[in-house]
């Protein structure tokens, strides 16, 4: 199937900026479901709030745009009722991190099949470029003119100790690291998390002087290296890109269909 | 044939009803005093093949029921004030995208941690107006468990009806008082399924064009039609819209759907209203005591008589105006300070004949605090 044949092409132009990541993400995500070979109807997108998560309407799955935050949470009611579907969960680092932090550690805990994604671009961008929990001590921001004090999350260090039980990192830079991960992530049983660190031209690189779009995903060249790569050893500050986690634990789903055998043997003793 | 007769709590019935009503997914959070409803549906759910989640809030068991009801599940939750509050967002997607679903609040005491185990009507216009932004809602509420059966089945039946989410309010008192219930047998009380769109696959299914009869077909997800669903304003497709046609559209149907059906869904039950110089209006665990009062006086002679509201929204105005048109006096007995007071005197001809008997102090009301009020009503003093 060719890619076009994923989108809703009557809901194009697209909204975001030229220059932004998340059609890359967009992208990659298209390629990692075409080589996957996925029926259309076996996938359910479920997205909150921002820029990010407008990815939902451009896709021709079943897709569902809900409130800021809570887009797992949705995707948890989804995927009790019809385990057998495909749950893709693209967020936004505000949007999975700050008003849905919780539901992101608990969807995690649970290990609910689904592949969260978080497009992180270190800002709220649909409000005009206000800190997250991702933007970093120092950064500017329209709400931190004096520079952040908050320190950042890391989304593989939270998602690990969370019990996510597939972690993967990457950039918009690399795309096909990115088509890659993503495959390997829905392909995952079980709850996975994939961080594509991705540009924002528009509020993150203006007010940090990052430059464009060119200039800042040749940044996320620069400051990430394949895990347990000899540069990692150098320069320690370097961010790992790859499978941080990838493990087997029980499902939640699997695990709820041995409670509804448990519950009707029971009932026929 | 036996009747299946049960002694039980008005949380359990409230679980009876709705797995008669056709649930097969329930998520919640533990709240006094609901939590036997949860309790109750973590055991019984999967003997049916039916799903139960405890989410880790009542935001997450919201948005939960939602993502499942789209799958073309029957949906509930359950909750008290605290939890209800942290709904309402979720609760206002599900009015936006039309998601049939059930929502229990068993009130308590409130603001706040209020008083978690003692009863209250606190939240009947948190029921109303507690989502932001324009619409209507539908609330049903009950003062006895025969009537909690028959109120839940309904508000299955009314979320399938208009796609909406039914509000369930019920009191501490309901909630775990014990009483006499009568199943009904199987097809005893009628049960709305989903509709669902005839369109075959392949041909171009809008999700958000109403019929002529304003009602919208669904499709599951997982099914044949892939359509977008979202919190924003949409069109057809179910696509974001700002286009002010298509908003207006939207915010019409969203409305007209439930308030031009006022009178199909009102509930009420009348005692004695014929000749009624006086009238007493309640609903849920008050109405039982101002029912006490109404048999009481009427063996004394007393002009007397009870309009027990079922449906709080949208209020059944018409109906208290018609019932109250003769009335001198007209008191309403509730356990808050005036919520459908205001409503019942928006409601008649004369608002000045309309008065509040009361209690807010977490203490049930009782037939002697109706009849001391009554009696200062009346002018012959405590």
């Amino acid at each position: 199937m060719a890619i076009k044949d994923y989108i809703r092409e009557r809901f194009f132009p697209h909204m975001w900026c030229p220059g932004c990541g998340h059609g890359v993400v967009l992208n990659a995500m298209l390629r990692a479901i075409e080589n996957l070979g996925l029926n259309k109807n076996d996938i359910v997108m479920v997205s909150g709030i921002g820029c990010s998560s407008r990815i939902s309407g451009y896709v021709d799955f079943h897709t569902l745009h809900t409130v800021h935050g809570r887009a797992l949470a949705f995707a948890t009611g989804v995927k009790m009722s019809r385990p057998e579907l495909h749950l893709i969960v693209p967020m936004g680092d505000g949007d999975a991190l700050a008003i849905g932090g919780n539901h992101f550690i608990h969807a995690a805990r649970r290990n609910i099949d689904m592949t969260a994604v978080v497009m992180n671009n270190r800002i709220y961008g649909m409000t005009g470029g206000q800190y997250s929990p991702l933007s970093g001590y120092g950064i500017s921001a329209t709400t931190a003119p004096y520079g952040n004090i908050d320190q950042g999350f890391d989304i593989v260090e939270l998602a690990k100790a969370a019990g996510a039980t597939f972690v993967a990192r990457t950039t918009t830079y690399h795309v096909q690291q990115a088509a890659e991960l993503l495959q390997e992530a829905i392909l995952h049983k079980g709850f996975s998390v994939v961080e594509i660190m991705s540009q924002c031209p528009t509020y993150f690189g203006r007010k940090n002087k990052e430059g464009g779009a060119v200039e800042m995903m040749k940044r996320m060249k620069d400051i990430t290296t394949p895990i347990g790569s000899k540069a990692k050893e150098a320069q320690p500050e370097l961010i790992e890109r790859g499978i941080f986690v990838r493990k087997d634990l029980p499902e939640y789903c699997s695990e709820y269909n041995k409670i509804i055998e448990r519950a009707q043997k029971q009932g026929r003793r | 044939m036996s009747k299946t007769i049960k002694f039980i709590q008005g949380n359990e019935v409230c679980v009876e009803a709705a797995l008669y009503a056709g649930l097969n997914f329930f998520a919640g959070y533990p709240i006094t005093p609901s939590t036997e409803i949860a309790e109750l549906l973590s055991f019984r759910l999967p003997q049916i093949g039916g799903r139960f989640i405890q989410m880790e809030d009542e935001i997450a068991s919201m948005c939960a029921i939602i993502g499942a009801s789209l799958t073309g599940s029957k949906v509930m939750t359950a909750t008290s004030g605290p939890g209800f509050s942290l709904m309402q967002e979720a609760l206002g997607y599900a009015v936006m995208a039309e998601i049939p679903s059930v929502i229990v609040n068993v009130q308590r005491g409130g603001p706040s941690t209020g008083l978690p185990t003692h009863v209250s009507q606190g939240d009947v216009n948190q029921a109303r107006w507690g989502t932001h932004g324009d619409h209507a809602i539908i609330t049903l509420t009950a003062s006895n468990h025969q009537d909690v059966f028959a109120m839940t089945v309904e508000a299955f039946n009314l979320a399938e009806t208009y796609r909406t989410p039914v509000i369930l309010l019920f009191d501490e008192v309901v909630g775990h008082m014990r009483e006499r219930v009568v199943i009904p047998d199987k097809g005893e009380q009628p049960l709305v399924d989903r509709l669902r769109t005839a369109v075959k696959s392949g041909v171009d299914y809008h999700p958000y064009l109403p019929r002529e009869d304003g009602r919208l077909p669904m499709s599951d997800f997982g099914g044949v039609h892939r359509y977008n669903v979202t919190g924003l304003a949409h069109d057809m497709w179910g696509f974001p819209s700002g286009n002010p046609q298509v908003v207006h559209g939207l915010m019409r149907h969203l409305i007209d759907k439930i308030q031009s059906n006022a009178a199909e869904i009102a509930r009420i039950r009348e005692f004695f209203l014929e000749d009624a110089d006086c009238i007493l209006i309640s609903y849920g665990s008050s109405a039982r005591s101002s029912l006490h009062v109404v048999q009481n006086r009427r063996k004394r002679g007393e002009r007397i008589g009870l309009l027990e509201l079922q449906s709080l929204w949208p209020f059944p105005a018409r109906i208290v105006r018609e019932k109250c048109r003769h009335a001198q006096t007209i008191v309403v007995v509730e356990m808050n300070m005036g919520q459908v007071l205001e409503q019942v005197k928006l409601a008649v001809e004369q608002p000045e004949r309309v008065f509040l008997a009361n209690r807010m102090d977490g203490v049930f009301i009782n037939p002697t605090d109706i009849r001391n009020i009554l009696r200062l009503i009346q002018g012959r003093g405590i």
